[in-house]
């Protein structure tokens, strides 16, 4: 199939899946079953959401959260991607920090909550803190195999070039990995977002869509909190299809490079 | 090697073969024992309030504690039931919408647009709504950790199924297969790999985000609740050991459960992806 | 009575650029027992006559008849081994790889089990019945394949360049064993090749094939005695015939 035929496809997949699911919620919602309250109607949540926006306590939730994001991303690649790139070039190190990541990786990162909120009070240090847990992670383990899956033929052959340390660094191992830290940025990202949400409902903080759901709770406002679902759900698709696509798409599709790496 | 030498040339082998492995036990071990002694001399020193930063003997003294008054083992058991629950359910859910999905184009169709605008949204994000809908309790934990896990699950069955070599399809044709004998004999062993990662994958998810809801949800019993309600107190003790028990629990699921399964099965097959 | 009978036989496809003649108008026939080979450059159609004979693929046009009754789709009258070794079930040891096509028909597990070790034997795999196919060669993972495809007896095998994705040597061992199988078995086998010596070596006849569209342009029977040496002048002698009837087909002027 031609790809534009594909594409209309895809997109006519997406429109009736959704006007389907649109048509069953609306069903439920008005069929009296469920106290509106519970079961807004897609009007409610729509008016919820304008409303929002509007009046800017939407928009203002959202960056805090982005902030905290972000925040937390740039700490985490800061100390996982230097450390899993040595640990994949040098062996001693590998050795050290290995037990040590795979010790500490299977603990979710909300179950630091508590400890942080002792440690940082309520609010953005807790919030960025559980982000960087979260996302370290993904990030040190596809560096690190990234590295290491750095074909080592790419290595003999510039070195048979006479590549010093430095060339061979930054001129094959680096571009030679980007598939696997990609992959891990990506991953680290989902988890980042997972993890300031979370962190956002427990760290009680007064900003941040988490905060936002978990207070309309208090409130029965189920309009408000699926407004709330619509933004994060929006903020991530939007950064998956822009962001990560885009970086794709410059790099390692052009280079015919996509891989994946797990963690 | 047989004959005379072997008596001999045993001896050696073997002892080398203890020493290898007590340097390879070292080796791992190293990096705990120093972060360990950092630890500890910063907790001497006090250089955060003693409270706050309890030494190595507190934590392991508050779980022994914890452990013999029989607390500890209770929360642990109550949430390791509703992590079996919740992933249970969406085993059973994820697999056959994946599968579904895999062999019918409208199942494809209707499912694929929700599954992937509803998998990155992050699973806690529901959470109070949950909670709104079911109260607080169990029944909400259960509910959310399998929507929750299911979402990778239903994927990479999905593409498991989607990914079995046309060959083989081909070859089972050929040799007279009917529909129903080609899904159970070619299609589900095929598309297994994948479905084993994808319950991997969702398994641990579902770990992730139990701890966080049972603070959520304020359940009676659990690990989550217990380190949560530990703040009141400034229990930092009890909550290192309660993490030190969730980090062993995860780490047990990752390495235990699925490694069994795929040894048996996709590995002995030479099929890893 | 031929074995295969096929007359007129024609495919065309749609593609992007517009209709394509896969195979047009072929017509042969192949006796029982016999070994015939199709032999031709990529794209002369040579797989899709084979599947098409398999019953993957229907003609857009022509008769096919096996045994005297017309052919509507896949039967167990035929087996198939391809080129590709991951043909086999990974998840299956070479026994029950083999076992397979019986265990269609029905048959119980000691009586399947025993005709799948017979089949192995034949293929003189029997040590590694209960082998993974991962822990096999190349070689003998294409061995347990044609085991697989005679395992419930089918009158006609049909390969289709089964040996091409093997090294040479092995190659040579794989085609000295297949016709001992032949000749024990007594199937009637159709094998699509672009490997001009292979076929002279395997080969009772030689259809040659053309591309654009795919037609079956002539016939060379080999007369040769069976082992055949691929170093004797009349070996040789065959093989310069085909090329030439093959490189006839590429010059526009026929």
């Amino acid at each position: 199939m031609s790809a534009l035929a594909e594409r209309t496809r895809s997109l006519r997949r997406y429109a009736t899946s959704l006007l389907l699911a649109a048509v069953v919620y609306e069903g439920l919602a008005r069929s009296g079953a469920f106290a509106p309250a519970l079961l807004p109607p897609l009007a409610t949540v729509g008016r919820a959401l304008i409303d929002g926006v509007l009046d800017g306590t939407l928009p203002a939730h959202a960056l805090a959260t982005l902030y905290r994001v972000l925040m937390g991303l740039a700490l985490a690649i800061a100390i996982a991607l230097p450390l899993g790139i040595l640990m994949g070039r040098y062996r001693p190190i590998e050795g050290f920090f290995l037990p040590l990541a795979s010790a500490l990786m299977p603990i979710p990162s909300l179950a630091w909550v508590p400890l942080f909120i002792l440690w940082f009070g309520l609010g953005n240090a807790t919030a960025i803190g559980i982000v960087c847990y979260a996302a370290i992670f993904p990030m040190l383990i596809n560096a690190w195999s990234g590295v290491r899956a750095v074909n080592p033929l790419w290595l003999r052959v510039a070195n048979a070039m006479g590549a010093g340390e430095r060339t061979l660094f930054w001129k094959v191992i680096v571009p030679g990995s980007l598939p696997f830290l990609l992959a891990g940025l990506r991953q680290a990202f989902l988890r980042a977002w997972i993890a300031v949400v979370g962190a956002e409902m427990l760290a009680a903080s007064d900003w941040g869509l988490g905060w936002v759901i978990f207070d309309a709770k208090e409130f029965l406002k189920a309009d408000v909190m699926l407004a709330a679902l619509t933004v994060i759900g929006l903020i991530g698709f939007a950064f998956e299809r822009l962001v990560f696509g885009a970086l794709e798409r410059l790099t390692v599709e052009r280079w015919g490079m996509l891989r994946t790496g797990k963690g | 090697m047989q004959g005379v030498g072997s008596a001999t040339a045993s001896a050696p082998t073997a002892r080398r073969l203890s020493v290898v492995r007590w340097h390879a036990f070292a080796a791992t071990a190293l990096p705990f024992v120093v972060v360990g002694a950092i630890w500890e001399i910063v907790a001497h020193l006090e250089i955060f309030p003693a409270r706050l930063f309890p030494s190595l003997e507190t934590i392991a003294s508050a779980f022994v504690r914890l452990t013999v008054s029989g607390l500890l083992p209770q929360h642990a058991v109550d949430t390791v039931l509703r992590l079996v629950s919740g992933f249970a359910l969406a085993a059973a859910v994820g697999v056959s919408i994946g599968i579904a999905m895999g062999r019918w184009r409208l199942a494809e169709d209707l499912s694929l647009p929700l599954v992937s605008m509803g998998a990155p949204i992050p699973g806690i994000a529901y959470a109070p709504l949950f909670l709104l809908w079911f109260g607080l309790g169990n029944v909400s934990t259960i509910l959310l950790v399998g929507f929750v896990s299911a979402f990778p699950i239903i994927f990479n069955t999905w593409t498991g199924v989607k990914a079995v070599k046309e060959v083989w399809v081909r070859a089972a044709l050929a040799m007279g297969a009917d529909d129903r004998r080609l899904f159970h004999k070619v299609i589900l062993p095929g598309a297994l790999p994948h479905i084993l990662t994808g319950l991997r994958l969702g398994l641990a998810q579902a770990w992730r985000i139990l701890i966080g809801v049972e603070m959520l949800a304020a359940v009676p019993w659990g690990l989550g609740w217990m380190i949560f309600g530990a703040r009141e107190f400034l229990n930092t003790d009890v909550m290192l050991a309660g993490i030190v028990v969730i980090g062993a629990i995860g780490l047990a699921l990752e390495k235990l459960v699925f490694k069994r399964l795929e040894d048996f099965t996709v590995v002995r097959w030479g099929m890893m992806t | 009575m031929p074995h295969i009978e096929v007359r007129d036989v024609s495919l065309t496809y749609d593609t992007p650029a517009g209709r394509v003649v896969g195979v047009a108008g072929a017509s042969f026939d192949i006796e029982p027992a016999e070994f015939v080979c199709l032999v031709g450059p990529s794209g002369c159609g040579k797989s899709t006559l084979l599947n098409i004979i398999a019953g993957f693929l229907a003609p857009t046009a022509g008769a096919l008849r096996i045994g005297g009754r017309p052919v509507t789709g896949r039967g167990m009258d035929r087996g198939i081994v391809f080129q590709d070794f991951a043909q086999l079930f990974p998840w299956r040891t070479a026994l029950k790889n083999v076992a397979f096509g019986l265990e269609m028909k029905g048959i119980p597990k000691p009586e399947r089990e025993r005709i799948a070790l017979e089949q192995l034997r034949l293929v003189k795999l029997e040590k590694f019945a209960n082998a993974y196919p991962h822990h096999l060669s190349g070689g003998m993972q294409q061995r347990v394949a044609i085991a697989r495809a005679l395992a419930y007896d089918p009158s006609v095998l049909l390969m289709d360049e089964p040996f091409a994705a093997l090294d040479a040597l092995t190659r040579d061992d794989m085609q000295r064993l297949l016709v001992e199988v032949w000749q024990a078995s007594r199937k009637t086998i159709v094998y699509v090749t672009h490997n001009v010596a292979e076929a002279v070596y395997l080969g009772d006849r030689v259809l040659v094939m053309t591309p654009h569209p795919g037609t079956v342009k002539c016939e060379v029977p080999i007369t040769l005695g069976r082992p055949r040496d691929p170093l004797s002048v009349a070996f040789i002698d065959y093989q310069k015939e085909l090329l030439r009837q093959l490189s006839r087909t590429t010059d526009p002027k026929g």
